[in-house]
């Protein structure tokens, strides 16, 4: 029941995020879509991934989307406002990957998946949270990745403090 | 429910006291005498203050965004009073005692810039937008050194639950799934072989347990300042440049709200200063020889008496933690823009840092 609740207000405001013109507006129904993302996500029994969401992608993202916004807007005294570009092709674009994904869904047969009917339903167990056993995966088998993320934020950090200083005219 | 309904109760309760002081403090530090006319020594003052903002006329300015000017207040009152589902009051009395309740403290907080950001935009006046703007910039940068003091606390403690760190900085600390054969030691240096699981009290504190955590607990304390848009951070409230910042045009009802969600602000960040760092619900008198005042002071778990006593404490120490908010208030002036950032980027984050790596080392002398 909660499922469907947190699914129609995900899918109402991604798809208000993508009708609407107004930036602005697009902006603050992408934080009900992340929202209900993240209780879709608890749901899953996966509350640190839930959180995460919260933290990066609105505490982060989010708020520097709306800055970007409000400080490029209002120059003429109206709203920053998006316009239609490629109508046909973006619909037959949309419309085959629609079709593609949804194909491959109903083929998938998901219910029967081997893994799927052998899983038990207590997933946590006697740990309170998933926070542990990630934190283990991520140093042990995931160390790679995790290692090669951790430089490309490095290197991005870098960048923008290089873009965002003060070149001095020799 | 009815956590929701008694957390709500006892923060609207705790926020009126606190409006209270916060004007009979400012009067005595100015030598004036504050409100003295309604009830004894102008104690209704505050109530009144709501009644009287509850009778205003709502009133939406005619060129704002009204549905964003609207669902703004709401919006930030809801993700700071999302903060305390977390927050245990007592032994085994916490809303939802989730085990990433540290982490989603954090997460949830950040929902409140956003609504900032609504309500300056909404509100279609440069005054509102400058003070949300400063404000979020504000926030923004200052999560970053309280994060780390925060991680500094989670490194010593092995936990993000809040109650676990509770029942780690007192006498009931092995009656906790999971710590039965946890031991603290003075300073948390096992070498010294002062056992102080027993003796309990303010030896058993995170800012005792790990002596480290004090700074972290001052980098936390300050930070938490600027993110409750307190003075000497109130810069996006300047009132003598920016009016009153972002919520300038609301009034009435609305105001109330943004008023609540101001004050449950500076009494969440003290919360979580006072369980991070201050032992939580738990007493600071330790047990000294046949002189059992912890045990005392602590009550019985699952009984009446340990949850008066764990509310009482928690709650003391809170108010001690605000009532230092309310006065530094009134003895700093104002931090220039460049000085909040120089002090957040250049003193802070370097220093947190430093103690976050402390932390880690500690906790090895703990094991």
């Amino acid at each position: 029941m909660l499922f469907y609740i947190f699914a129609v207000l995900a899918i109402l405001s991604g798809a208000y995020m993508v009708l609407t013109r107004n930036l602005l507006y697009a902006g603050f129904s992408l934080l009900i879509t992340l929202l209900s993302i993240a209780g879709i996500y608890v749901l899953l029994f996966a509350d640190f991934i839930a959180v995460t969401q919260l933290m990066v992608y609105v505490g982060g993202v989010l708020v520097l989307l709306l800055f970007g916004i409000m400080l490029s807007s209002r120059v003429h005294d109206k709203s920053v406002l998006s316009e239609n570009v490629n109508t046909i092709w973006g619909t037959l674009v949309a419309g085959l990957i629609f079709v593609g994904l949804s194909y491959a869904i109903l083929k998938a047969n998901i219910s029967s998946l081997p893994w799927l009917q052998t899983t038990e339903l207590d997933v946590l167990g006697n740990q309170k949270s998933t926070v542990q056993s990630i934190g283990i995966k991520l140093m042990t088998d995931f160390v790679l990745p995790f290692e090669l993320a951790s430089l490309l934020l490095l290197m991005a950090l870098m960048g923008a403090a290089y873009i965002a200083t003060d070149k001095q005219k020799v | 429910m009815l956590a929701f309904v008694l957390t709500l109760v006892l923060l609207l309760l705790i926020v009126i006291v606190l409006a209270y002081a916060e004007r009979k403090v400012a009067a005595f530090m100015q030598d004036r005498l504050g409100p003295t006319e309604a009830g004894p020594y102008g104690s209704l003052q505050s109530v009144l203050d709501v009644l009287k903002l509850l009778q205003k006329e709502d009133i939406v300015p005619a060129a704002a965004d009204k549905s964003l000017f609207k669902l703004a207040p709401i919006l930030i009152f809801a993700a700071v009073f999302a903060g305390f589902a977390v927050i245990p009051f007592t032994p085994d009395l916490v809303p939802a005692g989730i085990g990433i309740g540290v982490f989603y403290l954090l997460a949830i907080i950040s929902l409140d810039v956003v609504g900032l950001l609504m309500a300056g935009w909404g509100s279609n006046n440069k005054y509102a937008m400058l003070g949300a703007m400063r404000s979020v910039a504000q926030i923004v940068s200052y999560e970053i050194p309280a994060g780390l003091a925060i991680l500094s606390v989670v490194m010593v403690c092995q936990s993000l639950d809040f109650q676990e760190i509770s029942y780690q900085q007192g006498v009931l600390m092995q009656i906790f799934p999971g710590l039965e054969y946890e031991a603290n030691w003075l300073f948390g240096i096992e070498a010294l072989g002062l056992e102080t699981t027993n003796i309990g009290g303010i030896t058993t504190w995170n800012i005792f347990r790990a002596p480290i955590l004090l700074v972290a607990f001052v980098i936390y304390f300050i930070a938490s300042l600027a993110e409750s848009n307190r003075a000497p951070f109130d810069i996006p409230e300047a009132e003598s440049e920016l009016v009153a910042g972002f919520h300038v045009e609301y009034s009435g009802f609305r105001f109330a709200i943004l008023f609540l969600a101001e004050y449950s602000m500076m009494v969440l960040v003290s919360l979580v200063a006072v369980i991070l760092f201050l032992g939580s619900w738990n007493t600071p008198l330790p047990n000294i020889g046949p002189l059992q005042l912890a045990n005392w002071t602590t009550g019985t778990i699952g009984e009446l008496s340990s949850i008066l006593w764990g509310g009482f404490w928690l709650l003391s120490k809170t108010f001690v933690l605000l009532f230092l908010q309310l006065q530094i208030r009134w003895t700093y002036p104002r931090l220039r823009v460049d000085q909040l950032m120089h002090l957040c980027w250049k003193v802070l984050t370097p220093i947190a840092l430093g103690i976050v790596l402390l932390a880690g080392i500690w906790r090895l002398l703990m094991i």
